[in-house]
């Protein structure tokens, strides 16, 4: 502050964003936990520890995770694809990608049913070889990374793009072997953007109600997810157990986001000590 | 230096402005709809277009029109769609006054978490008084509202039967065969659907009856029952595109209505309806909000309307979109469409609402116990 930046505005500038950013995230957040405190601590606990509630965070979190996984493997293919390579309707597949952010999310769940259900066309494919997808947990994974898909190829495409040739160029000049520059040069440098990528489809995932609720089958223990047991609460008026299901999301997210967040951090630490 | 600050100010403070209009704006838009799932209907009186409505008013030196909002759960939206019409007409025709009535539709207990919240409904007609009672709870509707109007405020009935495919290929007759081994069920989730509250209760009422009264018969038979469950929905049409558009299970626990409508829009030649022995009287009641009309001062037209529901014409109406009429004489000329059957009374055999919904639904209930593990 004490030195002038070149560029004006920074009063301005940083009042915005805490004005907006507490309007839209920070008081809506807080007033989950104050919305909480109406129960008892004894309440609190006995609604967090519910088996129920339990398994339904455990399903969503498992499956937020294989989502993004999955998302991550793949959309950093497909973003190498996408950047590297030319090839007839590469601007059409590149418009694709960004299909899930746009589409509303119960269409993406019920198009996803249709297609896995056992009178689907993926579904009654699958169905005779024993692997149910629809109203099974697999059913939210598929929907997931269908939500998560953009996250990691939008995050991972414009660090490719700025790749230089000429490093992996060098490396084999060195006498590295193609896979050994693909694993050792280009992968290292890819990750932190893998990693946020990754953290954006997770993210996305644990939230995500819209379109798992038309494809799981939401039966308890098994496919039941956290946002749909918040929504049966909040529809037998009952908001303090809501709020305390979703205060518990929100204390796991944010630890599993600080995690991520401190590896990357190590990772970039690592990276530019590196070069 | 100070001019600068100055400039500062005012931009922040033309931001805040824009912000603050911007959300307000935004807010505005969501008043009447204010959860993604409702949708909302306008009926205007006559079929006619709202300008036209207009002019006539002036001729005729009526009231100004009036607007009500009509509250309402799932399946009613064809019943609502022909009453309101009906309703317009008659209340140009007595009361010399144009009438809108606008619908909003979902779960019910979710629209009534909407009134709640301030969705400013004049009227609402939701599938249990467990919904409204939550309404009272809020302070929108007076305690007494059950008393308001004749029949405890239920002008039409409703019952729960069982939706099967064409042919009854798994011979389902009565409660008893949808826990045979290959039954799938479809039933939404009593949590969060109105009609599976009833779908439920019709089976702990079967189930208690066919064993002498004995509650431990009765939860078993309902566990067994939800075993054969393969998906939870969340609402009752979501459990009829189940049944109906994904093809899954062997039988769909309805509404009578949704049977019918079901059976109507999707061909004669694909599904039965199968009544069993035994079920339950469904009475969807409605309520006028007493808050919401006394500030808007639309009480005597909202009272006027559910009145309506009442009448002749009302009834015909209701028999029509294959609700049960309560008055004798109608409910006589639809004889054909609604068998006897015997039924089980909210009040009488589970002791109201509030008993049911303590002892089943409740955090911890008799339902929470049946997905509870190694119990």
């Amino acid at each position: 502050m004490s030195k002038r930046s070149i560029i004006p505005g920074f009063r301005l500038s940083i009042g915005i964003s805490v004005f907006y950013l507490s309007i839209l995230v920070l008081i809506p957040l807080s007033i989950i936990f104050i919305k909480s405190f109406e129960l008892s601590l004894a309440q609190f606990w006995d609604t967090i520890v519910n088996p129920r509630v339990l398994a339904s965070y455990r399903i969503s979190f498992v499956t937020a995770f294989c989502a993004a996984i999955i998302n991550t493997v793949f959309g950093l293919i497909v973003a190498w694809v996408l950047v590297r390579y030319q090839f007839p309707g590469k601007k059409i597949i590149d418009a694709l990608v960004d299909i899930p952010f746009a589409l509303p999310t119960a269409v993406a769940g019920i198009a996803l049913t249709a297609l896995y259900a056992k009178n689907g066309w993926i579904g009654s494919l699958l169905e005779p070889l024993g692997i149910k997808v629809a109203y099974s947990p697999l059913g939210i994974i598929v929907a997931l990374t269908f939500i998560g898909i953009p996250f990691v190829v939008r995050t991972v495409q414009p660090v490719i793009e700025d790749l230089e040739k000429e490093m992996e160029e060098a490396a084999v000049m060195l006498g590295a072997y193609r896979l050994r520059t693909l694993l050792r040069v280009v992968l290292p440098t890819l990750y932190p953007a893998l990693l946020t990528g990754f953290t954006l489809a997770f993210a996305r995932g644990i939230g995500e109600y819209g379109s798992v609720v038309f494809i799981s089958g939401n039966m308890p223990l098994v496919t039941e997810i956290s946002p749909l047991l918040i929504m049966t609460k909040l529809e037998q008026y009952d908001y303090a157990g809501a709020t305390a299901i979703a205060a518990v999301m929100l204390i796991v997210s944010f630890l599993l986001l600080l995690l991520i967040n401190l590896l990357q951090w190590s990772m970039n630490r690592r990276l530019t000590a590196n070069s | 230096m100070y001019i600068r600050s100055i400039r500062q100010f005012l931009l922040l403070f033309s931001a805040v402005i824009l912000m603050v209009g911007l959300l307000a704006a935004c807010g505005q838009g969501n008043g009447n709809n204010s959860n993604e799932s409702s949708s909302s209907n306008k009926v205007n009186s006559n079929g006619k277009e709202e300008s036209n409505s207009k002019e006539s008013n002036e001729q005729a030196k009526a009231k100004d029109a009036v607007k009500l909002l009509n509250v309402s759960y799932d399946p009613t939206r064809e019943l609502y769609v022909e009453f309101n019409e009906a309703f317009a007409k008659h209340w140009k025709e007595t009361a010399n006054q144009e009438v809108t009535i606008e619908q909003s539709h979902g779960g019910s207990g979710k629209q009534g978490r909407a009134v709640i919240d301030g969705l400013e409904a004049d009227v609402v007609t939701l599938a249990l008084g467990y919904d409204i009672d939550a309404i009272v709870d809020a302070g929108l509707i007076e305690p007494d509202w059950q008393s308001q109007y004749e029949l405890n405020s239920s002008p039409y009935t409703s019952t729960i039967v069982f939706l099967v495919r064409k042919g009854n290929p798994k011979n389902i007759i009565d409660w008893d065969d949808l826990i045979k081994e290959d039954v799938e069920v479809i039933t939404p989730n009593p949590k969060t659907s109105g009609g599976a509250r009833w779908n439920y209760l019709a089976a702990w009422g079967y189930a208690l009856k066919q064993n002498n009264n004995d509650e431990e018969a009765a939860k078993q038979y309902v566990a067994e029952l939800f075993k054969h469950v393969p998906v939870l929905d969340t609402g009752a049409r979501g459990s009829t595109t189940t049944f109906v558009e994904r093809e899954i299970g062997d039988v769909l626990l309805a509404w009578e209505n949704e049977a019918y409508l079901s059976i109507n829009e999707l061909g004669p030649d694909k599904f039965d309806i199968v009544y069993p022995s035994l079920s339950i009287l469904a009475e969807p009641p409605v309520a006028i909000v007493d808050k919401v009309v006394d500030k808007r001062g639309t009480r005597e037209v909202a009272e006027a309307y559910l009145q309506f529901l009442y009448t002749d014409e009302g009834q015909k109406i209701a028999g029509k979109n294959y609700y049960r009429p309560t008055n004798q004489a109608i409910a006589e000329q639809f004889n054909d469409q609604f068998p006897k059957l015997e039924l089980l009374q909210i009040d009488e055999d589970f002791g109201g609402w509030k008993a049911a919904q303590e002892k089943h639904f409740a955090e911890g209930g008799l339902f929470d116990q049946i997905y509870t593990p190694g119990s």
